[in-house]
């Protein structure tokens, strides 16, 4: 376990705050499913289990380096300072939301906050994310990009492709590979060649002779001491890292696919729905990040239980509200369908 | 001042001045720049125009990152069919970006690339994908047919905050014309009269505009006078100036490189059928590619293309054919 003092006292509260926030932003939408049934259409797909990894990687972060996920995408721009309640009415469907109602959970986007938009075609966005950093680089805004994708991303040809050009150019990225152990509702072992010879998929990385790193993505501060170097080095300009942090999705892959009017929700997890393994899936619950990261800060002193408290209740209530404001969201008026085509 | 310059040459210029003017604009592709002599290594640096390797999703994917965060991007792709394997970004990314976004982004950059050859290069490097493409909302597609057009919709497609897909044919490269010195804007969406006329409306893109305006010649001195309109563009597509045009000689003959049901004909077809339906004198007659893949040979070559004896054949077809009684 690494020390605590690689970071402060505050950094550390802002680290739980924000994985809180994530956490009941998530819980928010997937009740969302039972409580409003019909307000969410389509595909959703949430960060449950990946808040460690994703705030710890957000804590190297400039004020103006950009994030940029692949379609599950709800956690990073809730870090960066966007409104929850613009995001839940766009998850919404509302005329309030984020992107006025026209891209829902997959496609947010907030270039104010430096959170530029995401694909919802898997692998895609790390070429984007890397035209993000071209454009940080020829610039010269000393801006880096956070690359965030899936295990699954990895075997996409844009992953090799853009990983190659990004080493061949010394983009200033930072390639972080989720592996949050399944591919949709494929398990990584049956998908992954590294996977089955039982080697860290972040050796993808000497494919293109740039620093590749495994990293317990349940620790906000393993993955911190880990991206802060990559960060450094596409600072310096010597280019990309891979990062792959290894964690466990908690929800499902997404709500599930039903037709109207079958109304959907989140199912089981795969490890249990698909592969019945309850085991493995109560085993990932005991290693949830956020209670483990609660606790320490509990035992090291650093929090009493009734501050803990506070920030959670905090957490809920701004969640809570967010879903309020989604409510009370109209609809955009159907004749903007054909607003944004072109510039 | 006019200038007596090539196709391709044009092109070139159009680029280098923009990239002049705009420092956002950012140049790269496979197999250019590649040594230190490169004209336009030297003229912007190694920042701005860049080797690329043989990665089209990633370059592609790149310019729509880079096109959203600031640059505008040009892509070298040389062939239109190298495309085929970044679809995605083509089709799926760059034009719906700024839509999903809500407005807030934009996705200005060029995708330039060669099209529709007639060497012997068969199948695979011998496409007309244009239909694929202008069908798809927040894209635009411009298709020059001559020097002057190749400079100007070059221009248009680097300031235009959208994604292009820009396509030269290869056949016309070498050909030279008039082209405007300095600035020279070809606006999108303007369709071009290259020859006036009042018999018959010859609508062409490309290659098939040279093909059509030298079937117009050998009309002509038959008697038929030939309109040959170029809409320049097909997204956004200039119908107005087509309906106009057969509302005068209420005669339409599509010339289309592609294959019949993969061609822009048809939609311009389908456009006059519905809104110019009343000006019609005679069907519609479409002069398109046969409907097979292109075979190597030259003979099978050419018989499988649209050739001016081909078109002209057409319009004597429509304009012989009875006036249609009027209800």
């Amino acid at each position: 376990m690494p020390n605590n003092n690689v970071l402060g006292k505050d950094r550390l509260i802002w680290i739980y705050i924000q994985m809180t926030r994530i956490r009941e932003f998530e819980e928010h939408v997937k009740r969302t499913f039972l409580e409003h049934p019909g307000a969410m259409r389509g595909h959703t797909h949430l960060a449950d289990g990946a808040e460690a990894s994703i705030v710890g990687v957000l804590a190297t972060r400039n004020a103006e380096d950009l994030a940029m996920p692949s379609y599950r995408c709800h956690a990073q721009p809730i870090v960066l300072g966007t409104s929850p309640k613009k995001m839940m009415a766009e998850l919404y469907g509302r005329k309030d939301g984020l992107c006025k109602g026209f891209g829902g959970s997959m496609h947010l986007a907030d270039p104010e906050h430096y959170f530029p938009g995401t694909s919802a075609i898997v692998a895609q966005s790390i070429a984007h994310a890397a035209g993000a950093a071209l454009t940080a680089q020829v610039k010269n805004t000393g801006q880096i990009v956070y690359c965030f994708f899936g295990d699954g991303a990895s075997k996409q040809g844009a992953f090799f492709e853009t990983l190659n050009l990004a080493a061949v150019w010394k983009l200033p990225i930072v390639f972080i590979l989720e592996n949050n152990e399944y591919q949709a509702y494929t398990h990584v072992s049956l998908e992954d060649a590294n996977a089955q010879a039982g080697d860290p998929l972040s050796q993808k990385a000497a494919a293109f002779s740039i620093p590749g790193a495994t990293v317990d993505g349940t620790d906000p501060l393993l993955v911190y001491e880990e991206v802060a170097k990559a960060a450094e080095r596409a600072r310096a300009g010597l280019g990309p890292s891979l990062i792959e942090s290894k964690f466990y999705r908690l929800s499902a892959h997404g709500n599930a696919i039903t037709v109207p009017p079958v109304p959907t929700q989140f199912p089981e997890h795969e490890a249990i729905g698909v592969y019945g393994n309850k085991a493995e899936y109560r085993e990932a619950k005991e290693r949830d990040p956020i209670p483990r990261f609660r606790a320490r800060l509990l035992s090291q002193g650093l929090l009493t239980e009734s501050e803990l408290q506070r920030f959670d209740e905090s957490a809920r209530a701004e969640m809570d509200d967010a879903v309020q404001f989604a409510l009370a969201s109209p609809h955009p008026a159907p004749e903007e369908a054909t607003n944004y085509v072109y510039a | 001042m006019p200038k007596e310059m090539m196709y391709g040459e044009a092109m070139a210029v159009a680029i280098a001045e923009e990239m002049q003017r705009d420092a956002n604009v950012v140049f790269y592709g496979q197999n250019m720049a590649m040594t230190e002599r490169d004209p336009m290594l030297k003229m912007f640096g190694k920042s701005r125009v860049r080797i690329a390797p043989i990665s089209e999703t990633a370059e592609i994917g790149i310019a729509v990152g880079a096109a959203v965060t600031g640059l505008r991007p040009i892509v070298e792709l040389w062939m239109s069919e190298f495309m085929l394997v970044a679809m995605d970004q083509v089709l799926n990314e760059a034009p719906r970006l700024r839509y999903m976004s809500g407005g807030q982004v934009k996705v200005p950059l060029v995708l330039k690339a060669g099209y529709g050859f007639a060497a012997g290069w068969a199948g695979q490097h011998f496409n007309c994908l244009y239909h694929t493409m202008m069908g798809i909302p927040g894209l635009k597609v411009a298709l020059p047919s001559t020097p002057a057009d190749a400079k100007g919709l070059m221009a248009a497609a680097i300031r235009d905050d959208n994604p292009v897909v820009y396509l030269h044919h290869y056949m016309l490269t070498l050909d030279t014309g008039e082209v405007p010195e300095g600035e020279y804007v070809v606006p999108f969406g303007v369709a071009d009269i290259k020859r006036a006329g009042s018999d018959v409306t010859i609508v062409a893109t490309g290659w098939m505009v040279k093909k059509s305006l030298a079937a117009a010649e050998q009309l002509e001195r038959e008697g038929i006078s030939a309109e040959v309109i170029d809409p320049r563009t097909l997204a956004p597509l200039d119908v107005d100036t087509i309906i106009k045009s057969v509302k005068k000689t209420g005669r339409l003959v599509l010339v289309d490189q592609a294959p019949r049901h993969s061609s822009a004909a048809a939609v311009i077809a389908a456009e006059v059928a519905e809104k110019g339906f009343e000006h019609l004198r005679a069907p519609i007659v479409m002069v398109t590619a046969l409907d097979a893949p292109v075979p190597y040979s030259e003979p099978l070559e050419s018989y499988l293309l649209p050739n001016e004896d081909k078109i002209a054949g057409a319009v004597r077809t429509v304009v012989t054919e009875r006036v249609r009684a009027s209800a």
